[in-house]
């Protein structure tokens, strides 16, 4: 086992140093972030030493050099906006974006694994074609426009829960947090049931696609022949088996959720790295994206590798094969 | 436990699926009885419905198929209409079944203690220390070395002929009556075969249980089976002691069976084989439903012939090879 995170982790440089490499040279190829940092009617020469002390008047290769050996140091580099240290930026906003996906992963599993089974057990009836057709629209609205209409009902019509913002955070380990208060689930909720429902959609096709696969196999007859309940049949032999491809998804899935968070951040002004990631775009923060794309990066390279050890708890198979390698 | 009569009874059995393209009748009027102790063969190509004869004994008949007809009486109480939960209570228990391909039958992310015991624990109240004694026991009984550490692995560490032995010992941990054997044989080496054949004979009959062998190999059987059914398109269409129906063979297709059994054949000589195939049993034509593939069809064939009984033996056939003993052969 540490010998196969220790290689995981060497595949993770090498993945990272290609990731910064196209990241850099993407960045670059853009725009000029001068031409929107620095004020136009500024004297030339004044222009010229902004330019210097971003680092902008050098060749791309050593504007990259100077970056990957501040990044070995963990320096990702400073924001050009903000001044500040770019890792430090976002590191800053991550709790916010880590909550609002967890609490949207979390509300997509409890209710997605379920409702699949249930549409997986009785796919002819009434209650299972419904809960089906409800999974294709969570697949085919626009997450955007959900948002707009929650906010329509719940905070403009109903005026029950607030349209935007994070509630009051409470440090737990250093972290802030906002689902320790009242106030902060108000501000939650919606927006985390709004970037669940396409992942809840997904996990009810998946979970119902592997349940039916499943009850035809030799192993539930057999169940059944030895004379278990049929709760410990779907619960137990059932669950088991089709819980390996689910927990992959849901990795992968908890990835693009933090990556790609920005849309309902936006939409319900969530102050999360999603919505820095935008503001960095529109003013060209080069370092802060950099070091955003890198960052999520690391993050989905992590997740992987624990979806590849929780792989290993699932099916006995994985862990033989592994003995091996 | 003392009941009289026979230990099963089948009578009248129709076991039919309502699929889109029409009533597939898997299983038509299927009788025969079982004693207590008796090994009894069920013979038949594939799709003639020995497997769902046996899934229907057993109450593991999925939908859309559906016990539309008949009774199965397992020491007198009739099992046809019982409930879920009384269903459950004898499957596993009172009788048991063992399926064709042990690579798919154990769950392969459980271990074998877990997929074992849990079956014990399903019909008893017993500590799990007391049901993995017993798995243990059931493992040494069907011949598993070093069964503690067996006990502890995956499917995927044991053999095929390994994981069938491991199934016929989930089947009898219970000690049932009545158990059901589908094919277990069929997805094994020949080496393996004879010896899995060989120990769920002494087995069952060491555990006084009574023996259902579902095959499409006549030589399996032939050893094996105290009596014999041969099944064709859902029906029963020879039945009758193992050394009669095999000696003299009444039905055509009984005939046909044998003859295309290679060992039968002269050295060197073209196989036999029955011509035709098996014929879809949503659309079967009216009468005898292999009077397409029959040598002796006659006009009177158009008609389905009724099981005809005499002296333990049974024939469905309007034209039977019958008892004559100088029948025409190699």
């Amino acid at each position: 086992m540490p010998v196969y995170v220790i290689r995981r982790s060497l595949q993770a440089l090498v993945v990272l140093f290609a990731m910064s490499l196209l990241v850099f040279a993407g960045v670059y190829a853009v725009g000029n972030p001068v031409d929107i940092l620095i004020n136009p009617q500024a004297e030339p020469l004044e222009r010229e030493r902004a330019i210097a002390a971003l680092g902008l008047d050098k060749p791309l290769w050593e504007q990259y050099a100077t970056f990957l050996r501040g990044a070995v140091a963990g320096d990702l580099g400073r924001s050009f906006v903000h001044s500040a240290p770019a890792l430090q930026l976002i590191l800053e906003r991550m709790p916010a974006t880590l909550e609002l996906a967890s609490a949207a992963m979390l509300i997509a599993v409890a209710l997605g694994i379920p409702l699949g089974l249930w549409a997986g057990l009785r796919p002819d009836s009434v209650s299972g074609r419904a809960i089906m057709a409800g999974s294709i629209l969570g697949f085919s609205l626009p997450t955007f426009w959900v948002g707009l209409m929650l906010i329509m009902v719940f905070s403009v019509m109903l005026g029950v829960l607030p349209s935007n913002g994070r509630g009051p955070t409470v440090e737990v380990l250093g972290v802030p947090v906002s689902f320790l208060t009242v106030e902060g689930w108000r501000h939650l909720v919606m927006p985390a049931t709004n970037l669940a429902l396409f992942k809840l959609a997904l996990l009810i096709r998946l979970t119902r696609a592997g349940t039916r696969e499943a009850l035809l196999q030799d192993y539930v007859k057999f169940a059944r022949a030895k004379g278990l309940s049929n709760a410990r049949v779907i619960l137990v032999h059932v669950l088991r088996n089709i819980l390996i491809p689910i927990v992959t998804v849901i990795g992968l899935e908890f990835g693009s959720v933090i990556a790609f968070a920005i849309v309902t951040e936006s939409v319900f002004a969530w102050p999360g790295m999603g919505k820095l990631l935008i503001d960095s775009i529109n003013l060209l923060d080069r370092p802060v994206i950099v070091a955003y794309l890198l960052v999520i990066v690391a993050l989905f390279i992590a997740i992987n590798l624990v979806v590849d050890l929780l792989y290993s708890v699932l099916d006995p198979r994985v862990r033989l094969q592994e003995a091996r390698g | 436990m003392s009941a009289p009569g026979p230990l099963l009874e089948v009578a009248g059995l129709r076991t039919h699926f309502f699929t889109r393209s029409g009533v597939v009748k898997a299983v038509d009027d299927v009788s025969f009885a079982l004693a207590r102790g008796e090994v009894l063969g069920l013979v038949g190509e594939s799709g003639s419905g020995k497997s769902i004869t046996g899934y229907s004994i057993m109450g593991l008949v999925d939908p859309p198929g559906r016990i539309v007809a008949g009774s199965i009486r397992l020491s007198g109480r009739e099992l046809v209409g019982l409930g879920h939960e009384e269903m459950r209570r004898l499957r596993g228990n009172r009788m048991a079944m063992v399926f064709q391909d042990p690579m798919m039958t154990l769950n392969p992310v459980m271990r074998i203690d877990r997929q074992m015991t849990e079956t014990i624990r399903a019909h008893e109240r017993v500590s799990a220390a007391a049901a993995r004694a017993r798995a243990r026991a059931a493992l040494v009984a069907v011949g598993i070395p070093s069964p503690d550490e067996r006990l502890a692995s995956y499917p995927h560490q044991f053999s095929g002929g390994m994981r069938q032995r491991v199934a016929i010992a989930i089947a009898l941990l219970n000690r049932p009556d009545v158990v059901i054997a589908d094919e277990p044989t069929t997805a094994l080496d020949v080496t393996i075969q004879g010896q899995i054949l060989h120990e769920m004979q002494k087995l069952t009959r060491d555990a006084g249980a009574a023996l259902i062998w579902i095959t499409h190999d006549l030589s399996v059987v032939a050893g094996l089976a105290d009596r014999i059914a041969v099944m064709y398109a859902g029906r029963i269409v020879e039945h009758g002691r193992c050394a009669d129906v095999l000696s003299q063979p009444a039905h055509p297709y009984t005939r046909g069976l044998l003859d295309s059994v290679p060992s039968r054949n002269p050295r060197g000589a073209r196989l036999r084989q029955i011509p035709g195939m098996t014929p879809s049993l949503a659309a079967l034509p009216e009468g005898c439903a292999f009077r397409e593939r029959c040598p002796r069809a006659g006009p009177a064939c158009a008609q389905a012939p009724a099981m005809q009984e005499s002296g333990g033996r049974g024939v469905r056939c309007h034209d039977p090879l019958a008892a004559v003993a100088a029948t025409a052969g190699p």
